[in-house]
């Protein structure tokens, strides 16, 4: 009988760190399987980052290289221009890429680095315990904002697509979430699209995933998919900001 | 400038010697952010690298630089990067993570006057830096100190063989002096970037078993463990990689301790007899780290004192108050801010060492 639905072989079959209801199983998982239909394993490497995602080297059976905290697409850069037939890609958080590293994301997407970046957005410092990310919501409560985020104090949310949607170099720029099975198929068509645009040289491709983190929202796991769907994506519209593909 | 021939002599600055020297060493990646006095050597990878097929990147920051580093190391290719003191300065937790990750790669420091934005004179005020580790962690760099153009040549052609012997960071630490003096210089060291396995490198995991770069380690114990697996690499290269150079030690009065640029000026001291009635010696550390601890501690006890001279505070005087242990007085002079002290200026502070040591003696 043949297997319509397993562990894909990209995955370490092991229980992970994260918490319950956290989306970065689901899109670890949508990472692998892509690798194995792709059948890349391989020859790609990722780069894992400081916060909640470290340790996906643990869980991805690829080659992997840490890089500190906001550095991945640095680190991208210099292993990909070592490999440039390999398929480099970075995994990194709110605080990684849009407050400590968005020098790096902005300067190697403008320079049009032929990697992919898997950037997920669950609004909060989840590794900390939960302090104000660059991407937390107005008024929205952390344990640096207790009086929740106020925009003359702390600044609004950080659009990052919108950002590099703008910088000449970026190909391929997409938002999307995992709070159903249809954004979750339409995540992982995304992210294909973004190794495809890797693969077929085009240059530097982001996939931003809005992604729960229930404990540090002090939410339950479906309150949690209900806010990412009623308030995040107001303030970061879900969609393709742009597309190599529909550009030419 | 085409590819370099081994048996022809070049005209270049410190800084050229070495992005060239780097180049012929099998480096192929470069990264590099724009400071004075070490422009030169961004520039000259800017031509060279494309010409032998490599990468130079002018990055947007040092921390962009040193993490590219990490990532080319990570993926098994002899990278550089360069800087001077206050660029070093932000790298420092790139090469903790390095140290950390025990990739290899090389590190160009030529040091400015400091603190802060200081000048762009020649200084050795990042000593305490390069050799006591940087950033944060116990780690070590392998710091290597050129006091020539042609031995900053020779130099990068070795700090690229001992990063990969060792998995480990390597420093040339040179400063403005060296780094824009010119000089002539033959790249005729031989070195075979390929001998190097590397089975630890990323480069996919097609049909091998896939590789970690980390120096995470969450769980109780094993940080540890992994620290004194770096320790022991530590003291092998204690044992195995000091050197120095030794003139006119045998039956000194007196020896000097300098390095790099300060040990050139000290040079002219004993070439030129200009003490008649003392003699004079000089040891010249070329590894800051691994020290040369020992001969340091076997000259003390044979000499009437010492003398560290440095165009710092006073940071490499406390390596050999440390190795020569109370065996003999140890004196220190010392110019900072871009500085540079002048053979007249130790003559007179040896003079004066001898003279009070003397009087002490004819008084007892």
């Amino acid at each position: 009988m043949e297997a319509i639905y397993k562990t894909p072989d990209t995955i370490i079959d092991t229980p992970t760190h994260y918490c319950p209801g956290c989306g970065h199983g689901i899109i670890q998982r949508l990472i692998a399987e892509i690798i194995d239909e792709k059948d890349i394993r391989g020859k790609t490497i990722g780069i894992a980052p400081v916060g909640c995602a470290v340790l996906a080297y643990n869980y991805l059976d690829i080659d992997m290289c840490e890089a500190a905290h906001g550095r991945p697409p640095a680190v991208a850069t210099g292993i990909k221009r070592v490999h440039p037939d390999k398929i480099i890609f970075s995994y990194q958080g709110d605080g990684d890429l849009a407050a400590i590293g968005l020098s790096e994301i902005i300067h190697t997407a403008n320079r049009g680095e032929n990697i992919t970046v898997i950037f997920v957005n669950n609004a909060v410092y989840g590794m900390t315990n939960g302090q104000m990310a660059p991407t937390t919501l107005l008024n929205q409560k952390t344990l640096t904002t207790p009086q929740g985020r106020s925009e003359q104090c702390d600044g609004a949310p950080l659009r990052i697509c919108e950002l590099l949607s703008v910088v000449d170099g970026s190909r391929f720029i997409a938002r999307t979430s995992v709070t159903s099975p249809k954004n979750i198929i339409k995540t992982k068509q995304l992210i294909a699209k973004g190794f495809n645009t890797q693969i077929q040289k085009k240059g530097f491709s982001l996939i931003e995933v809005l992604s729960p983190c229930p404990v540090y929202w002090r939410m339950s796991s479906v309150g949690s998919m209900k806010f990412i769907d009623d308030e995040m994506t107001k303030v970061f519209p879900l969609g393709v900001f742009k597309d190599w593909e529909s550009q030419n | 400038m085409k590819l370099a021939d081994e048996n022809k002599k070049y005209l270049l600055t410190g800084n050229e010697a070495c992005a060239e020297a780097a180049i012929q060493a099998g480096c192929r990646f470069y990264y590099g952010y724009p400071i004075t006095p070490q422009n030169e050597i961004l520039t000259h990878m800017a031509i060279r690298m494309p010409q032998v097929g490599g990468t130079s990147i002018q990055v947007e920051s040092e921390l962009a630089a040193i993490n590219m580093v990490h990532g080319s190391a990570a993926a098994g290719a002899r990278a550089m990067t360069s800087s001077s003191s206050p660029g070093i300065s932000l790298k420092q937790e790139g090469i903790s993570y390095l140290a950390g990750s025990e990739l290899p790669c090389v590190i160009v420091n030529v040091q400015r006057g400091g603190p802060g934005l200081g000048d762009i004179s020649p200084s050795q005020a990042d000593y305490f830096q390069a050799v006591k580790g940087g950033g944060h962690g116990d780690y070590h760099t392998i710091v290597l100190a050129p006091s020539s153009v042609q031995e900053t040549a020779d130099l990068v052609f070795d700090a690229f063989d001992l990063a990969d012997r060792y998995r480990n960071p390597v420093m040339i630490l040179g400063d403005a002096q060296l780094g824009q003096m010119m000089e002539s210089v033959v790249f005729n060291k031989k070195c075979k970037p390929n001998s190097f396995k590397k089975d630890w490198a990323l480069t996919g995991a097609n049909g091998k078993k896939r590789n970690i770069i980390k120096s995470f380690y969450p769980v109780r114990g094993e940080l540890e463990e992994f620290n004194a697996k770096l320790q022991a690499k530590y003291s092998l290269i204690k044992s195995k990689e000091v050197r120095y150079e030794e003139i006119n030690t045998e039956n000194a009065d007196i020896v000097i301790v300098a390095y790099g640029t300060c040990a050139r000026i000290c040079k002219e001291v004993l070439m030129e007899n200009k003490t008649p009635n003392i003699k004079v010696g000089l040891l010249r550390p070329i590894t800051l780290w691994p020290y040369p601890s020992q001969i340091i501690q076997e000259i003390s006890e044979k000499v009437r004192a010492i003398l560290t001279v440095e165009m710092s505070a006073g940071q490499m005087v406390e390596d050999v108050r440390l190795s020569v242990s109370g065996k003999c007085p140890v004196h220190f002079y010392g110019r900072t801010g871009g500085g540079i002290p002048s053979p007249k200026e130790i003559i007179r502070k040896i003079t004066e060492i001898i003279s009070v040591k003397e009087e002490k003696t004819s008084v007892t």
